[in-house]
């Protein structure tokens, strides 16, 4: 099985340094791209592998990269982002690209921004991945000297400079427009799509976000093809996935996986199955705002589609488990609260609604919900879908909560009849 | 005649060298000076531990916006803080997979240890106990971050031991 | 054209505009709170909700804000869909979590936005059930009152005060349902626009402090249109009465001139009706007794049959009150009341708005000039609401590049600054001294008035294709706008000055260009004073020993030196002033007689561009002196001539005689209807159907209720009775639709969201460009002006608050006066051995003054800065040269410290 993106990655040791990573075959790509292929080419080999956006959405990473105005009449500043903010809870495979191989995330981003003929670029890093922060410093420090990054690189008059942002919290600033406000030094509330960043970006100027471990793929379409890296896939979606599993498992990790293979194996072989005296109950597939899955769902393959059509979505694919010994109303308690709190405030569904729909669940976790609740948390789950609020925050927070009330009702109804939490 | 403002000498009081150096810096990297101002609040803030009001206003003035404007923008992020804070920040994850692998029982016992619950300072000035979204460590829940300091898989057991090595 | 169908049936509408907008055009009751007709769409608080359908076969539809859909070619969607329904419902039901149930105590029941849209959409049982989120309120200064527990997030605030109107201390704090708004410490708010947010925000967080001090509810108030005296801009108003009191003023639409807002001046200088200062009784100088009616009246007209009559006009009194008095006194015998320099400033505006080489812009217009020379004029302070526009044409040229770049609808608020970020288009400011207006200018340079001039000349020959080429990037701007436009005005005395900006829009034509020019000046009738065409008062001399002098709603000791003024009041027999308020001129008056202000009175003015607009009565005092002057100098005349009084003069007779007389006012009479309009035979009622307590509020006195008054000026009546629907522009007292109690009911007026009211815009424009007229050659004037030592040019500095004389009376624009200071550089401070906060000794006319002095480190050397129109600054009322006395010889300053 090929394992592009983590084949280097060592986690006993330092990440590779420019020269190691050299001569592992690093940098081919940006040689290869810059100096032998001309961007439109770039952005048709990557809308061919069929490489769909990592970030959550899964959409196609050569399509959007091909809405950036090109040629003359082009802006000549435009930008690329690197979204490394992950904070949607149960999420943790960027981390790992991060942390086990920065350079394969430069070289990357050097080729997307060579695709779109953007000059510069930002890494946006979330607060919390303080060794991630050093090892990127230190890469770009490498790639800079080693003449991969900076003016005209390899003498193929290409210019790209590269930042480092870290955050300061908020898990807003994963969302793309909201990213780019918090990276104008602007509060991270999102902005209206259309316009797109691709023509209306960072500093009004087109950008292209791209979460990390798409960007971590470019390299390896580049140097073996479209075909091989559909090949690398059991689904109709190219290439290979990182996946997680936390929660009451043997193994909990995140491994580098052909796209869709099925959610059993992921949980009983990779993550080693439930820990002792622990049974599955559910799972969210991909992040905190994804809807629940259940025992029924075990065997369809872990891509987009096939997760979509089991009625959650693929998502970050790094999955939380629940067990039977884990109450789920607290569960999706503990999810409405993060959701609640994360906010920007900007739009009235998702500033009032979560917060009410958070208490609701609050007072039923004590055993002070009425029957009549269970409507009421279900209509909001309803009225927060996606189209009507600003973002996809709080179509994402929805999601738990409309599957837990589907799936889990009887947890929710103990709670209402006994008064309190069955599982306290 | 005399064009355009005088140079605003009086725009840097309140913030020293180092950090004027270290803002300038990040100006240079942006299109106007406001859009380095989240960089300005983490320098001085990794400077002073927090931002206060007058903190806040120097680097306002620095950067030609206005105290509103800043603190608007300082307000919105958490980890920015516009209150005083102890030597060391302790950022508890209470997201989803810690909460599953037992965070209310580490959240219990440092509260027991340090006497203080979520957004307070102990007594003794040395720890701010806050909680954290997901730290990325979902794989080995339950999560802490201590400053720069990364703790996982931590058992109640061993909070003693390292909060000892912050003393 | 586009065809939009609604629920199925087909309107024609435009294209490119917001489906919000256009089914508020249309007429239908969409709800909505972020989005304003001014301010566009950002799409946050979900208000709006609407379905929209892909074609005639799709029936699910997708739910989406109306406010952020263009209009398209064919675009289907339905407002009265239950899943829209349901959803507009629910938006309200959030927002109202957290709202308090405080209606009946709040100050905006009853014209709150939040109020009607929640009746509208039918939200009206609660189901949320846990506490409600509490916030502190902050001291916001003695304008507005801040109450953040009502607030409901929907942004308004900030939008207005931080993107549109240039405020920094105002912004949006925290996140999640804690997001709060305020400044950061308490503290009086900065900008001179705040009072617009008492009508911004849809609920009571923001509220009119002053109108607190004297509460009624909209429906209980007594309106009239009116339009704002205090500034030469003409600005319209909505003026509120209860209990014989002026308690409020609104801004009134005009899509010509103010759009939806108004400056603090304007909104709070309303107070100078009730201050202490007021003219109440006639009055005798010698005797210093109260008189009565009939023997004032007779005592007057006795002494203008027997002696030789003068009178001083008034630039802040109406047209009709100075022709009244022009007629009363003869032709010959009638003067401005200004100074020789001020009567040249105005005659020169006024000849440049003939002279018809530039569009003459009004002030709404001025948003749509692309590139901007501002000659000497500090707009934020003198002319407050022309830098409201002019921040808004700033936007002109960017905003068209994202629609022309990337398609950007105009309406797309956000998204356009996001695009646009800090780009603008061009302003240039030439200033003797820094302007909140630098912050968006492309360059700004300080300097000494005639140099500005100087400069103004050097710009327009550089324009000039036969002089010279010089590399000026002003003239290069200029020249490269779609629209340039010229401002300028009179507030620092200067000829030259308006010379110049005249030169310049002449070299611009020449090169084929269409520009723009806007003149300030200094009062509300300026412009109809310097139509009018009469001598300035130093004419007058020769008449005036032995004279009857009538001075009409003046103060000459503002407009010329206390030496000057001094030698006037000396000279007459008689001095007979009319006026409302209090001045040093009333006060040395041998009678006094009170009149009507504005709110008291039916009027016309003639605004900076040569529009004539009418201001009407809101209510009849108790007190039956206060009258127009007008009716008081008509009512002289017919006793001096022995005609018999006509009871029923009404503003309409004469008005036609006016006309008559000078010819130039024609069309003053279509600036308004005509008192004998009706609708479906009724006349429009001043007060809404809802008024109350008629019949009680004056049962003290009498119990039985009086008969209204009569109002034999207007077509509208002082009660509630009348007709019922949109009154015709010119004469509509206030704004309320069934369903729409707050101002927001505007939407009704308009023929189309943001366009003209329904009938037009009031007010009538009497002098008019004409674009086809070929451009003379200009002619250099300049003025050269050499110093000795420790001389200084004293150069005017003008507050928003303070400098205009009626408004400073009230109390709220008195505690935000600044106090008086002569501003000098380090440069003059160094040489006159002072530092800031001494004590400067001026030496002027052989007397010496003394005042504080304050480091305006961006002047020039020769100049310096006095604060003017305050009572302490009042000796000096043009720019003059001074002697300052330096501080090392003799006695140190330093102890006199201010403050
Ligand atoms: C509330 C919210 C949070 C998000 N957080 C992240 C994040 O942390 N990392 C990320 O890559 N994408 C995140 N996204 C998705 C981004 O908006 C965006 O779709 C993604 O970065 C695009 O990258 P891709 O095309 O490579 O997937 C988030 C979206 C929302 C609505
Ligand atoms: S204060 Fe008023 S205008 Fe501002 S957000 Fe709140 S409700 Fe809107
Ligand atoms: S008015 Fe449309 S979303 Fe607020």
């Amino acid at each position: 099985m090929e394992r592009p993106l983590t084949k280097n990655i060592h986690l006993n040791r330092p990440p590779l340094d420019a020269k190691e990573y050299e001569m592992a075959g690093g940098y081919l790509a940006v040689k290869k791209a810059l100096l032998k292929m001309a961007p439109v080419d770039v952005i048709e080999l990557i809308k061919e592998s069929n490489l769909k956006g990592r970030g959550g959405a899964g959409f196609n990473t050569g399509m959007k990269w091909s809405f950036v105005p090109m040629g003359e009449k082009a802006p000549s500043t435009k930008y690329l982002v690197a979204n490394a903010d992950e904070m949607e809870p149960g999420t943790f495979k960027d981390r790992l690209l991060l942390e086990g191989n920065p350079h394969q995330l430069l070289e990357g981003m050097i080729v997307a921004a060579y695709a779109i003929q953007a000059n510069t670029g930002y890494v946006f890093l979330r607060f919390a991945y303080k060794e991630a922060a050093k090892r990127i410093l230190q890469a770009i420090k490498e790639a800079y000297e080693a003449g991969f990054l900076g003016e005209n690189i390899l003498g193929s008059g290409f210019t790209f400079h590269l930042h480092l942002h870290t955050g300061v919290g908020r898990y807003m600033c994963g969302e793309e427009t909201a990213l780019l406000n918090a990276l104008e030094g602007k509060r991270a509330t999102p902005r209206a799509k259309p316009p797109f960043p691709q023509v209306s970006g960072l500093f009004g100027k087109p950008t292209i976000v791209n979460n990390v471990e798409t960007l971590c793929n470019i390299p390896h379409i580049i140097n073996n093809g479209a075909d091989w890296f559909k090949s690398l896939s059991h689904s109709e979606d190219g290439g290979t996935k990182l996946y997680g599993v936390s929660g009451n498992v043997n193994a909990p990790g995140c491994w580098e996986l052909p796209m869709g293979i099925s959610m059993r194996e992921l949980i009983e072989e990779y993550a080693g199955g439930m820990k002792e005296g622990y049974k599955f109950r559910g799972v969210l597939p991909g992040g905190a705002s994804t809807d629940f899955l259940t025992e029924l769902h075990l065997d369809i393959k872990m891509d987009f589609k096939s997760v979509s059509m089991a009625g959650s979505r693929l998502g970050t694919g790094t999955m939380i488990v629940l067990d039977d010994r884990t109450c789920p109303v607290g569960f999706v308690h503990n999810l409405e609260q993060f959701f609640a709190h994360e906010s920007c405030g900007w739009c009235t569904p998702c500033r009032e609604g979560l917060p009410w729909v958070e208490k609701i669940l609050w007072s039923i976790e004590q055993g002070k919900g009425s029957l009549t609740d269970l409507d009421l948390l279900e209509e909001q789950a309803r009225l927060l879908g996606p189209g009507n609020t600003f973002c996809a925050l709080a179509p994402g927070a929805a999601e738990p909560l409309q599957s837990a009330l589907k799936y889990f009702r009887e947890d929710f109804e103990q709670h209402i009849h006994q008064h309190k939490c069955p599982y306290d | 005649m005399k064009e355009d403002l005088e140079n605003k000498n009086t725009t840097t009081v309140g913030l020293n060298e180092q950090e004027r150096t270290a803002i300038d810096h990040e100006v240079s990297l942006v299109p106007y000076p406001k859009a380095a101002c989240i960089e300005a609040l983490k320098i001085v803030q990794n400077n002073r531990g927090w931002i206060s009001d007058e903190a806040l206003s120097a680097i306002a003035l620095y950067l030609n916006m206005s105290a509103a404007e800043l603190d608007s923008v300082a307000t919105f992020y958490n980890l920015i803080f516009r209150k005083p804070v102890g030597q060391h920040i302790i950022l508890l994850c209470d997201s989803i997979s810690c909460w599953v692998m037992g965070y209310r029982v580490l959240y219990n016992e440092l509260n027991k240890q340090l006497n203080i619950q979520f957004g307070e300072t102990s007594p003794d000035g040395m720890f701010t106990l806050l909680p954290n979204a997901c730290l990325g460590c979902c794989d080995h829940a339950p999560a802490m971050l201590i400053d720069d300091d990364l703790y996982r898989d931590i058992k109640p057991n061993e909070l003693e031991s390292i909060l000892k090595k912050y003393n | 054209m586009a065809t939009l169908y609604i629920d199925n049936r087909p309107y024609d509408v435009k294209e490119g505009k917001n489906l919000l907008e256009t089914c508020l055009t249309l007429g239908f009751d969409l709800p909505y709170f972020c989005w304003h007709p001014a301010m566009g769409s950002v799409g946050a608080c979900r208000q709006c909700a609407i379905k929209i359908f892909k074609d005639e076969n799709d029936t699910a539809g997708r739910l989406v804000m109306s406010c952020m859909e263009p209009v398209g070619k064919e675009t289907r969607i339905s407002l009265d869909h239950p899943d829209a329904e349901k959803f507009r419902k629910s938006v309200i039901e959030w927002l109202m979590t957290n709202h308090p149930h405080d209606c009946a105590v709040c100050d905006e029941g009853g014209s709150c936005h939040l109020q009607d849209m929640t009746v509208m959409t039918g939200h009206n049982y609660r189901r949320f059930e846990f506490p409600k989120r509490t916030y502190v309120n902050q001291y916001l200064g003695p304008l507005i009152n801040h109450e953040m527990n009502r607030c409901i997030q929907c942004y308004r605030c900030v939008r207005f005060y931080k993107d549109y109107a240039g405020g920094k201390d105002l912004d949006v704090y925290a996140a999640h349902n804690h997001v709060y708004f305020g400044r950061e410490k308490d503290g009086i708010l900065e900008s001179e626009f705040s009072g617009n947010l008492a009508e911004i925000c849809p609920t009571g967080v923001f509220t009119d402090k002053t109108l607190k001090q004297h509460y009624s509810r909209k429906w209980d108030f007594t309106f009239a249109p009116s339009v704002c005296q205090h500034c030469s801009l003409g600005c319209n108003i909505i003026a509120g009465e209860r209990y014989g009191e002026l308690r409020q003023i609104t801004s009134r639409y005009n899509g010509d001139v103010n759009g939806y807002f108004i400056c603090d001046r304007g909104r709070f200088g309303y107070e100078a009706a009730n201050s202490v200062d007021r003219i109440y009784q006639p009055a005798l100088k010698e005797e210093n007794v109260s008189l009565n009616q009939e023997y004032i009246i007779n005592d007057i007209a006795a002494l203008l049959s027997t002696s030789n009559c003068v009178g001083i006009g008034s630039p802040r009194a109406s047209l009709e009150s100075n022709f009244a008095l022009q007629q009363l006194v003869g032709n010959g015998n009638y003067y401005s009341g200004w100074s020789d320099e001020e009567h040249r400033l105005n005659k020169a505006a006024l000849n440049i708005l003939q002279n018809r080489t530039a569009e003459i812009v009004s002030l709404k217009q001025i948003e749509q000039y692309d590139s901007i020379l501002i000659l000497g004029e500090d707009l934020t302070n003198t002319a407050p609401m022309a830098a409201l526009t002019v921040r808004q044409a700033v936007r002109k040229k960017p905003v068209e590049n994202a629609q022309q770049n990337i398609n950007l609808a105009t309406w797309h608020d956000a998204a356009l600054r996001e695009y646009i970020q800090q780009r603008h288009s061009d302003l240039f400011i030439l200033h003797p001294h820094s302007t909140k207006l630098d912050e968006i200018a492309t360059q700004v340079s300080y300097s000494t008035p005639h140099e500005i001039a100087a400069k103004g000349f050097t710009i327009a020959a550089a324009i000039d294709a036969t002089a010279d080429q010089v590399i000026d990037q002003i003239a290069t701007s200029l020249l490269n706008a779609q629209k340039p436009l010229i401002i300028t005005g009179t507030s620092l005395f200067n000829e030259p000055l308006l010379a110049a900006a005249e030169a310049i829009v002449k070299a611009l034509k020449k090169r084929g260009k269409q520009p723009g020019i806007f003149i300030t000046q200094a009062d509300c009738n300026s412009m109809g004073l310097a139509m009018m065409n009469v001598p300035p008062l130093s004419s007058a001399f020769s008449k005036l020993s032995d004279s009857t002098l009538i001075i009409l709603e003046t103060d000459l000791y503002r407009n010329l030196s206390t030496e000057k003024a001094d030698e006037i009041m000396n000279l007459p027999k008689r001095i007979i002033v009319f006026d409302h308020i209090k001045s040093t001129t009333s006060e040395k008056a041998d009678i006094k007689v009170p009149v009507g202000m504005f709110s008291e009175a039916d009027g016309t003015i003639v605004n900076n561009e040569g529009r004539a607009q009418r201001f009407f009565q809101v209510f009849v005092p108790k007190n039956e002196w206060l009258k127009e002057s007008w009716r008081w100098l008509s009512l002289l005349k017919a006793l001096k001539d022995g005609k018999a009084i006509d009871e029923n003069l009404s503003i309409s007779n004469i008005q036609s005689t006016l006309v008559e007389a000078l010819p130039q006012f024609r069309g003053i009479e279509d600036a308004a209807l005509s008192e004998d309009f009706r609708l479906n035979g009724q006349k429009v009622p001043r007060a809404p159907h809802r008024y109350s307590g008629r019949t009680a509020m004056l049962s003290n006195e009498n119990v039985s209720e009086p008969k209204p008054p009569q109002d034999i000026d207007s077509p509208m009546s002082f009660t509630m009775e009348g007709y019922r629907g949109i009154p015709p522009s010119s004469v509509t007292p206030f704004f309320w639709s069934p369903g729409w109690n707050s101002v927001q009911s505007i939407n009704k007026f308009q023929i189309e969201i943001g366009g003209p009211l329904h009938d037009g815009n009031p007010g009538v424009r009497l002098v008019n460009s004409n674009s086809s007229i070929t451009p003379i050659d200009f002619e250099q004037k300049t003025e050269k002006i050499s110093l000795k030592e420790f001389e200084w040019q004293l150069v005017p500095v003008y507050h928003i608050f303070g400098s205009e004389e009626l408004s400073a009376k009230a109390p709220a624009i008195a505690e935000l006066t600044p106090k008086p200071y002569l501003g000098l550089n380090q440069y003059s401070l160094a040489k006159l051995n002072l530092q800031e906060n001494d004590m400067a000794t001026i030496e002027h006319h052989g007397r010496a003054y003394q005042l504080p002095v304050r480091l305006r480190a961006e002047i020039n050397n020769e100049v310096a800065l006095i604060l003017f129109g305050l009572p302490q600054t009042a000796f000096f009322v043009k720019p003059v040269i001074i002697k300052i006395r330096p501080a090392s010889n003799g006695i140190t300053n330093n102890n006199s410290k201010h403050e």
